[in-house]
């Protein structure tokens, strides 16, 4: 295919492709990489109408519909400062303003146990570990987004806890969009590595202000030595007029944990990719996810976990209560390799409909080629237990406390999951305040 | 207290309440009984509310009130309790949580103080003596895993918590061993006052031996047919229900 084609029959992506020249640097280190991503991007483009992995959540279109790709500069902007902090959770703060870092709004640990910088200025240091891991486990070469990401992105967090290193508190990262004045696109890129007995949790927020539409392809890379431990929370609640493609890959190594914890709550299309490799014996990883949408928000959650050694455990549950005319996505995905025998893996997607225009996908699906495995998966979706209602009210309850009641137990065996206790109080009040119970 | 005339109920197409007349007066007991099908299960339900049903003609009086005119929670508030015949289970949600909001909505309702923490367990762990449950049950959530004893038990725990003028209990009895029905059953006679009413709807005589009735009734195809003192109910265990169904025939 020659370039006039590709421009003559995807606008669009020509239009992504000057704006990605627009970003590019020329640090040596990494425009290889950059270069990668370009070329990928250039070949794959944006995913097209009724591509497998976007079925059900037309992102492509919605992106033509609601912003104009135009290469430009995205907005200074100002981010509320009372944003920022969430009362009651002790906490480091990493902030990013339209992409960019704020060092104003941000405090990061001391210390060395426990590196938290921008991933610029890792890369322009020359930081082995960053540079070592970079760009190795997002495959730039079969997802447009992660291509467009991996040749253009601009900033984003590092975050490198050494050997036994324990941070006592969680990093709380914000990325906040000022669309009052123009639309932004952010193109953020992370990197977490969690060496041997290591401990890191973080927790990742959207917000912000305006009315003008805004997109953020964010790319976060992961690496989780033996016995390192990582909680990773997400939590989508951008009132605003926000698009989102958050691509997570965490590559783990033997009797490693991770846990991680998808909230969407608001947005107008919220598409998560998540994938986890269990590249050892003895790993445990655990990944919940909790949609409670309503409007026209489209809640995408597609999820990988590639079993590639034996003897190890993971175990998903992803909970949707969609309300009006929103919709819900989920598609699990469960490799286990030939050689990954005695592999223990649940999965289960749970969704209450509460109006007949709510719409979920749900599939499954499981690739196994060992033979010595436990596996299971499980879906339904279905209204609320009308018999269970009139129970409730027949003792006193008010109808809408008692929806209020289910929804909220429902949500409950995600919730009683968070484990740090600050992020669980935060977070079961947002759901409260949205059952308004 | 309750003033029934004339009810009749249909759930889609059936008819399933052909007239029903009751008049139920402070302190008593009424027992409805008749075989299955005979719309026992039925009437309780449209007394509670359920929405299932369709009251096609009559009326229900509470304390003066139209009872139909009322939601399912304006009843409870009201004094209205049914005791089901299959308790929900309703994972995640305790059955501490779910009284305690359950009591303060019908104290709220009346207009009275509401009771904070110390005070709702104080008063649950006065009344989970009545039942003789253990609390370790109600931490659990709401039925889910309940034996068919410990849920008629937790009922009638309810049914303590919300001290209701009129008490329906339907079916009751059913599934449950002698121990067990005995524990229920001394549930609902220490719960019993000059100032409140108990309607028992059963399709056996055996539960009567517990709580004694001032009145019995034989339902059958929607009507009652019959009515007399707890001989009755007797005389329906020792002949069953086949003559009642013959009488009416004639």
């Amino acid at each position: 295919m020659s370039g006039n084609e590709l421009i003559s029959n995807k606008v669009s992506d020509k239009s992504i492709i000057d704006l990605i020249d627009l970003q590019i640097d020329q640090n040596s280190k990494i425009a290889e990489l950059r270069e990668q991503g370009r070329e990928a991007f250039q070949r794959i483009g944006l995913p097209a109408n009724k591509a497998e992995e976007f079925r059900h959540t037309p992102i492509t279109r919605l992106l033509q519909k609601n912003l104009s790709l135009e290469p430009r500069v995205n907005p200074t902007g100002s981010i509320d400062s009372g944003a920022v902090h969430i009362p009651g959770l002790d906490a480091y703060q990493v902030v990013f303003l339209n992409g960019v870092y704020a060092p104003d709004q941000s405090s990061l640990p001391s210390g060395s146990a426990v590196v938290v910088r921008t991933l610029a200025d890792a890369v322009r240091d020359g930081d082995t570990v960053a540079l070592a891991h970079l760009g190795k486990y997002a495959d730039v070469q079969t997802d447009g987004f992660v291509a467009w990401n991996t040749a253009a992105w601009s900033d984003g967090v590092f975050i490198h806890a050494k050997r036994n290193a324990v941070l006592d508190k969680p990093i709380n990262i914000l990325y906040w969009h000022d669309a009052s004045g123009a639309e932004v696109i952010s193109l953020v890129r992370n990197l977490i590595v969690v060496e041997t007995h290591a401990q890191v949790e973080i927790f990742e927020r959207y917000g912000s202000a305006g009315s003008a539409a805004h997109f953020s392809n964010h790319v976060t890379e992961g690496f989780v030595q033996s016995n390192g431990f990582l909680d990773l929370y997400t939590l989508q609640n951008d009132a605003g007029n926000r698009y989102q493609y958050a691509f997570t890959r965490i590559h783990q190594e033997p009797t490693s944990r991770v846990n991680t914890y998808a909230f969407t709550f608001d947005g107008k299309l919220v598409r998560n990719t998540l994938q986890l490799a269990l590249d050892g014996e003895g790993i445990e990883s655990h990944m919940f996810g909790l949609y409670l949408v309503a409007g026209n928000t489209i809640a995408d959650n597609h999820t990988v976990v590639d079993h590639r050694q034996p003897n190890s455990f993971s175990n998903e549950i992803y909970k949707g209560i969609l309300e009006d005319s929103s919709k819900g996505i989920f598609n699990g995905k469960i490799y286990v390799r030939p050689q990954a025998q005695k592999t223990n893996a649940f999965q289960a997607n749970r969704n209450i409909l509460m109006s007949d225009a709510a719409t979920v996908n749900t599939k499954p699906q499981l690739e196994i080629w060992a033979d010595d495995v436990k596996c299971s998966h499980g879906c339904t979706t279905g209204q609320l237990d009308e018999e269970a209602i009139f129970y409730l009210q027949a003792r006193g309850i008010d109808k809408e406390t008692a929806r209020a009641m289910m929804l909220f137990a429902f949500a409950g065996e995600i919730l009683d999951n968070i484990r740090h206790e600050g992020i669980r109080h935060y977070i079961e009040a947002l759901v409260r305040e949205r059952l308004h119970q | 207290m309750l003033s029934i005339k004339n009810l009749q109920a249909s759930i889609g197409e059936n008819q399933i309440l052909n007239g029903i007349n009751l008049e139920v007066k402070a302190g008593e007991v009424h027992a409805i009984m008749g075989p299955n099908g005979s719309g026992k299960s039925t009437l309780a339900s449209v007394l509670a509310g359920r929405e299932d049903y369709e009251v096609t003609g009559g009326e229900v009086e509470f304390r003066g009130k139209d009872l139909l005119e009322m939601s399912p929670e304006e009843r409870a508030r009201e004094g209205v309790f049914l005791a089901f015949q299959y308790p929900v289970e309703i994972p995640g949600v305790s059955t501490i949580n779910f009284m305690k909001t359950a009591l303060n909505q019908v104290l709220e309702s009346r207009g009275q103080q509401t009771l904070d923490a110390v005070s709702f367990l104080k008063l649950m762990k006065e009344k989970m003596k009545l039942v003789e449950i253990d609390q370790s049950l109600l931490n659990r959530s709401l039925n889910e895993g309940f034996s068919g004893g410990e849920k008629k038990r937790n009922e009638i725990f309810q049914m303590a918590m919300l001290e209701p003028r009129l008490a329906i209990l339907d079916e009751t009895d059913s599934g449950l061993d002698i121990d067990a029905l005995r524990i229920v059953a001394n549930g609902v006679n220490k719960l019993r006052s000059a100032s409140n009413a108990t309607i028992v709807v059963t399709h056996y005589q055996r539960l009567l031996d517990y709580i004694v009735p001032d009145y019995v009734h034989v339902l059958y195809k929607g009507k009652i047919v019959k009515s007399g003192t707890k001989e009755l109910a007797l005389e329906l265990e020792a002949k069953g229900y086949d003559w009642i169904k013959d009488e009416v025939a004639v």
